[in-house]
């Protein structure tokens, strides 16, 4: 397929998930920013209050880049996890797969899907947050680059889940059992550093706290973690994903028989 | 003088499923430019296994594809632009828009938004969809579902198109319909494959036809050289009045169905003039008659069976 008909069903195919999840925005939209909301009114301003400063920031400012991490983490990886599981549930993959467009056009397209979901509900997020916190961006390359990067990481995963997935049950597994808690364990509520040594050290193990420190520090300028491993990581985590993903499509894994 | 290459040449092609099931056992047969041919067999033979190889929807075990002359192990990218194929069961998305899913067809393979759009309307409206374009699929009656599949399957107007029983819980208008379009657009050199249950369907549309059984190609020829294999034929005769007793004919075997309907069995060496002849000479007129069963049924299931005992 040429360059630009390949352009085409990239467009087609990014047009399309956007299109899904704006259609059912009260399933995909809205639910985060109630979430998140109540994350703010409740952890930063009823509990934040008496708990005081963390980072040198007090603590309001201190979790919003969390929760906005967050959302762009467990969004991006559901978009892609339940779309892409529910065209090879009703078979409509079948469209794409009797198609010329190239596997790796699939991917990309899907995972910019992903990406655009994680993004628009980021970005709702930081709005509801501007009504209990000033923001102020430290430095807007490394939170762009980080945020982006970090939603491309989960819109890879939630693909590889899906292509794994052979019931409902399936996707929801990752998400309740590994994501939320590594979220949860991620530096979100709290800095590293006020943890004991040992948990300090299990704590590095987990690759959310490079991106939410990451992120962090494009916004407050602070971070637990040093920014080239955050990228570090990253960058691995994608191309891991990417290939695997790829692997599996070229294989035909759960798609064909 | 060139030769024209074929639309599609299937070789020596197995399928062998996960757990040894066996679907195809090395199928052998080609389709020529412009042909409209029926793919037929009984339930679980190998057509969807084959039409879905073709498609790229099942990985064949070996043998090859040749479609419009291109080999789909060494480019499926540019064969499968020449195919399109209406499966046998829904596969679209069901909350999406009827003409969404044409566009979006289209889009996929790396067709311009605007031509997109406007063969969406061209064949929306050639199958009478047009004014459901807005409608949520899902909101379809059965049978503009299947005519959405075939609007979607033409978007990037294939050279070859599969039809996998298109037409099976349509009703007769509907068929009839549909019937009409796929002529429409075989005359305009459109190759068409056809898999149905309906074998009036077959024998009405079709010019050559593949019978596949059990994984194996049983009889590969043109519907009319098949239809001449056919021994004797049974004829259902309505009469104007009740008779009791059966005429007697030399060579001929009338059956009574009831007082005014006889059955009668006349081989490919006979004519009915003698038919209507005893019927006549004893005062009886006929009204009407028909076939009992459709010609190509008849064939079918005995090549069906013999393919069984053998």
């Amino acid at each position: 397929m040429e360059i630009q008909k390949q352009f085409v069903a990239l467009e087609t195919i990014v047009v399309k998930e956007v299109r899904r999840f704006t259609r059912i925005w009260i399933q995909t939209l809205l639910p985060p920013a109630i979430t998140v909301a109540l994350y703010f009114v409740i952890f930063g301003n009823l509990v934040g209050s008496r708990i005081g400063e963390m980072g040198g920031f007090d603590y309001m400012q201190f979790i919003v880049p969390g929760l906005i991490m967050m959302s762009v983490i467990t969004n991006s990886y559901s978009n892609v996890v339940s779309s892409f599981f529910s065209t090879k549930f009703q078979r409509s993959i079948e469209e794409l797969l009797v198609s010329p467009t190239p596997n790796h056009v699939i991917l990309i397209g899907y995972v910019l899907g992903g990406v655009a979901r994680g993004l628009s509900v980021g970005l709702i997020v930081t709005g509801l947050s501007l009504f209990f916190s000033d923001l102020t961006i430290h430095n807007w390359l490394v939170m762009t680059s980080i945020v982006f990067l970090t939603a491309i990481v989960f819109s890879l995963a939630g693909f590889i889940n899906a292509v794994f997935a052979t019931s409902f049950d399936d996707i929801s597994i990752v998400p309740t059992f590994v994501l939320t808690p590594l979220t949860y364990l991620g530096g979100i509520f709290y800095s590293l550093k006020m943890l004991p040594e040992f948990w300090y050290y299990v704590s590095l193990a987990n690759p959310i706290v490079y991106m939410v420190n990451g992120f962090r520090y494009g916004i407050l300028g602070v971070t637990d973690v040093s920014l080239w491993i955050t990228y570090g990581m990253i960058l691995m985590f994608i191309g891991v994903f990417y290939s695997w993903a790829l692997y599996l499509l070229n294989r035909g894994s759960g798609i064909r028989s | 003088m060139e030769i024209m290459t074929a639309a599609l040449v299937v070789k020596d092609l197995n399928k062998v499923y996960k757990g040894g099931f066996q679907a195809l056992k090395g199928i052998s047969f080609q389709v020529e430019q412009g042909d409209f041919m029926a793919l037929l067999g009984p339930n679980g033979a190998g057509k969807s296994t084959t039409i879905g190889i073709i498609s790229s929807l099942v990985n064949k075990s070996s043998g090859s594809v040749e479609i419009m002359g291109v080999d789909i192990d060494k480019d499926f990218s540019l064969a499968k632009k020449f195919v399109g194929v209406v499966p046998q069961e829904f596969n679209f998305n069901q909350f999406e828009k009827v003409a969404d899913i044409v566009r979006t067809q289209a889009g996929y393979f790396g067709i311009d938004k605007d031509i997109a759009s406007e063969r969406a309307e061209k064949y929306l409206k050639l199958l009478g969809l047009w004014g459901k374009r807005d409608e949520v699929s899902r909101n379809l009656s059965g049978g503009m579902k299947r005519r959405l599949m075939i609007a979607r399957a033409m978007v990037h107007e294939p050279a070859l198109l599969i039809l996998d029983e298109p037409t099976a819980g349509v009703d007769i208008e509907l068929r009839r319909s549909m019937w009409d379009f796929l002529v429409e657009i075989n005359k305009q050199g459109t190759t068409i494959i056809l898999t149905t249950h309906y074998l009036e369907e077959a024998e009405q549309l079709c010019r050559n036809i593949a019978i596949i059984d059990n994984g194996e190609i049983v009889e590969n020829t043109d519907m009319k050289s098949l239809l001449r294999k056919l021994d004797s034929e049974t004829f259902v005769l309505d009469l104007a009045k009740d008779i009791e007793e059966l005429p007697e004919l030399a060579g001929y075997a009338f059956r009574l169905v009831d007082a005014h309907t006889v059955e009668v069995d006349v081989a490919k060496s006979q004519t009915l003039t003698p038919v209507f002849a005893v019927f006549s000479d004893s005062g009886v007129e006929v009204k009407s008659m028909r076939n009992k069963t459709n010609r190509l049924e008849e064939l079918f299931v005995s090549i069906v069976e013999k393919s069984i005992t053998d």
